[in-house]
């Protein structure tokens, strides 16, 4: 796993990354978020990586890490080869011009007073590719790739629908012709009919233009049918990746299979022959973990093995990998 | 059999200062006893509207009930004034309603205990001590461990899942007759939306209710309801069957629903995704034709010149507003 290879784009080595939880007035440190817990994985050249979870299981912090908008606790992260972990600001920037990034709600993520040429074309000044005011028509060519208007350009946000400003996300994402794009929950607020628009420009975006995807999302079937590979997260560890047509038909962790069996599925006549595991309990807090096999206090196969070890992620074959013990 | 609630016709408006904006158009649905109901559109079709105006939460200005019938029992609910004693005495014990946001809807500086016993009190004049002894078993039954403590703790001590479970208790605490359930589970994790619709699906049985369920997923109603009302624009445009609506649907737009939706198993080197081209439409100053026209694939000259059709059987018990209704699938 650790070998390097020209063709991974992405390479995760052990990483973590915890978060301090301070009390008092010294604000002193009584523990650790564990957010991401040793996760290791390559993204390799134009091909995409879904990255599901329940809220709160660390994709979003992966994700962040790799954009390096966090400072990872340990571990490497290598980006075509070069070591971001320990980079400093200075030096990030001429990597981070190579990254896009795509996030969930596309009220917050643009600015309300910036009219949407400014959005999409200030990731150019600020890596010095084009000078202030004369990136008309590189915002111009962006707004077509996406499939927005050009005529729109001089608008603000508030004048767009949630679609279209998703497509303006991502005519930003692409303004300095990135390799690798994070898309983290790109249409989960979006309604359905939206959904499908948007996960069609961006399959036909990677097909286009060579990218890499990053696609974090907590919907499985979503994820599932824009990745090659899909890895699923619980409290901070992956316990299990695979190709995203051996998930589906070949689950071997019980929260995999717990969460495929969960997905509603829009036809009657299976739904209702579905039998479906009901997890119980919910997700315990990330600060206190329990031991072993995060998962075994819900694990309907769980035995006393799994409360003492934490299993590790052990390829059964065909890169299919799968952190538990009773598998 | 009458059904136990009967929407005729129903029409609210919003004033606006850009216009007037027809929410809800013309709606008609029946919800019968012990039946399980979905209502699907997409965001600012008018659904959570429609469920708002059965209960007259609609704030007035800007918003109005401009027309229809709300018949619950025999009676038509719009002939009561919002806060009579006779629409407070219906809203919350007869026909009870579940929020989207669990957050938003309870009340942050009250114990979940305090806010479970107030509609106990007030609708069925328990004693304080006899709505606490309900509360915990309400609470007990949706699955709230430790459910005589947890009376104390306010709604941030509880998850999102637990609140809306909370919500769930508060809803069925007085019997009612129907509960409507508005995006019961968009803002919690798949995981959740299971269970808590296991929970919902079970309460309902148990307690012979109604439930109507609101939502913008058609998979999320495909387990469990009997029978689906699809929502475009402030009308419905097709209703049904649960098994007809997923499996023979025959207006455009519910077919385009279907098809935009990421099937499980399938990846994209598979089956492409075929998006519903266009946005949904600005309610203010809308065409008197179909309102689905613009973005509809097999709209013919009649759909352009004619107003919007009315809903028309296209089966048992299948009715759907469209002048180029698809032929049965196969």
């Amino acid at each position: 796993m650790s070998q390097v290879s020209s063709e991974n784009v992405v390479e995760i080595e052990n990483l973590k990354m915890y978060f301090p939880i301070t009390r008092g007035l010294l604000r002193r440190k009584v523990g650790d978020i564990k957010a991401v817990d040793d996760i290791s994985f390559t993204i390799k050249k134009n091909e995409t990586l879904g990255l599901v979870g329940e809220s709160g299981c660390g994709k979003t912090t992966t994700g962040r890490c790799i954009l390096r908008l966090y400072k990872p606790t340990s571990g490497r992260i290598l980006f075509n080869g070069t070591d971001l972990s320990e980079m400093r600001e200075n030096q990030l920037r001429s990597a981070r011009s190579e990254m896009g990034a795509i996030f969930q709600d596309p009220y917050g993520s643009l600015n309300p007073r910036q009219v949407a040429r400014t959005i999409v074309g200030m990731p150019l000044v600020i890596h010095g590719m084009q000078k202030k005011g004369e990136y008309g028509d590189r915002v111009e060519e962006l707004f077509r790739i996406v499939g927005l208007d050009p005529s729109m350009m001089t608008r603000v946000p508030h004048e767009f629908s949630g679609g279209q400003r998703q497509r303006l996300g991502i005519a930003r994402a692409l303004a300095c012709q990135p390799s690798l794009i994070i898309c983290d929950e790109p249409v989960s607020a979006l309604d359905v009919s939206i959904q499908a628009q948007i996960i069609n420009l961006l399959e036909e975006l990677q097909e286009k233009l060579g990218l890499t995807y990053l696609f974090i999302a907590h919907d499985l079937s979503v994820v599932q049918h824009i990745s090659n590979r899909v890895a699923v997260m619980y409290l901070g560890r992956i316990i299990e990746i695979a190709n995203s047509r051996e998930l589906y038909e070949n689950p071997l962790h019980p929260y995999t299979k717990a969460l495929l069996s969960a997905i509603p599925v829009p036809n009657p006549l299976i739904e209702k022959k579905r039998t479906r595991t009901v997890l119980k309990g919910e997700v315990p807090s990330p600060a206190a973990p329990p031991p072993g096999c995060h998962f075994h206090p819900r694990c309907n196969i769980a035995i006393d093995q799994c409360k003492g070890e934490k299993p590790q992620l052990i390829d059964t074959g065909n890169g299919h990998m799968v952190a538990c013990c009773r598998v | 059999m009458a059904p136990l609630l009967r929407v005729e016709n129903l029409k609210t408006h919003f004033r606006t200062y850009r216009g007037l904006v027809k929410a809800v158009d013309g709606v008609s649905l029946d919800i019968n006893e012990k039946e399980i109901i979905g209502l699907v559109g997409e965001s600012g079709c008018g659904k959570s509207v429609t469920m708002l105006s059965i209960l007259q939460l609609i704030s007035s200005p800007p918003g109005e009930i401009v027309g229809g019938k709300v018949k619950f029992e025999g009676q038509d609910l719009l002939e009561y004034k919002s806060k009579s004693d006779a629409m407070n005495s219906i809203r919350g014990a007869k026909i009870a309603m579940i929020f989207q946001e669990p957050m938003t809807s309870l009340n942050p500086v009250l114990t979940i205990g305090r806010q479970m016993t107030e509609s106990l009190e007030i609708h069925l004049h328990m004693s304080k001590q006899a709505a606490e002894e309900r509360a915990v078993d309400l609470l007990h039954m949706v699955g709230i461990p430790d459910a005589k403590n947890r009376l104390g703790a306010y709604p941030h001590q509880f998850s999102g899942g637990m609140r809306q479970r909370v919500m769930i208790a508060i809803a069925l605490s007085c019997n009612p007759k129907i509960l409507i359930a508005d995006e019961p589970t968009t803002a919690v994790d798949v995981t959740t939306q299971a269970q808590l619709l296991e929970l919902m699906q079970d309460m309902v049985n148990r307690f012979n209710t109604s439930l109507v369920i609101v939502t913008h997923n058609l998979g999320v109603v495909a387990r469990y309801a009997q029978r689906i009302y699809v929502m475009y624009s402030g009308r419905i445009i097709e209703s049904g069957p649960a098994n007809d609506i997923f499996l023979n649907p025959r207006h455009s737009y519910t077919i385009g629903l279907l098809k935009c939706v990421p099937q499980l198993g399938e990846t994209r080197r598979e089956r492409k995704l075929v998006p519903i081209k266009g946005l949904p439409p600005n309610l203010i100053n809308m065409p008197a034709t179909c309102a689905f026209l613009p973005r509809c694939e097999f709209a013919t000259d009649e759909c352009r010149n004619k107003p919007w059709p009315a809903l028309a059987a296209v089966g048992d018990k299948h009715y759907a507003a469209c002048y180029n209704i698809k032929p049965e699938m196969p």
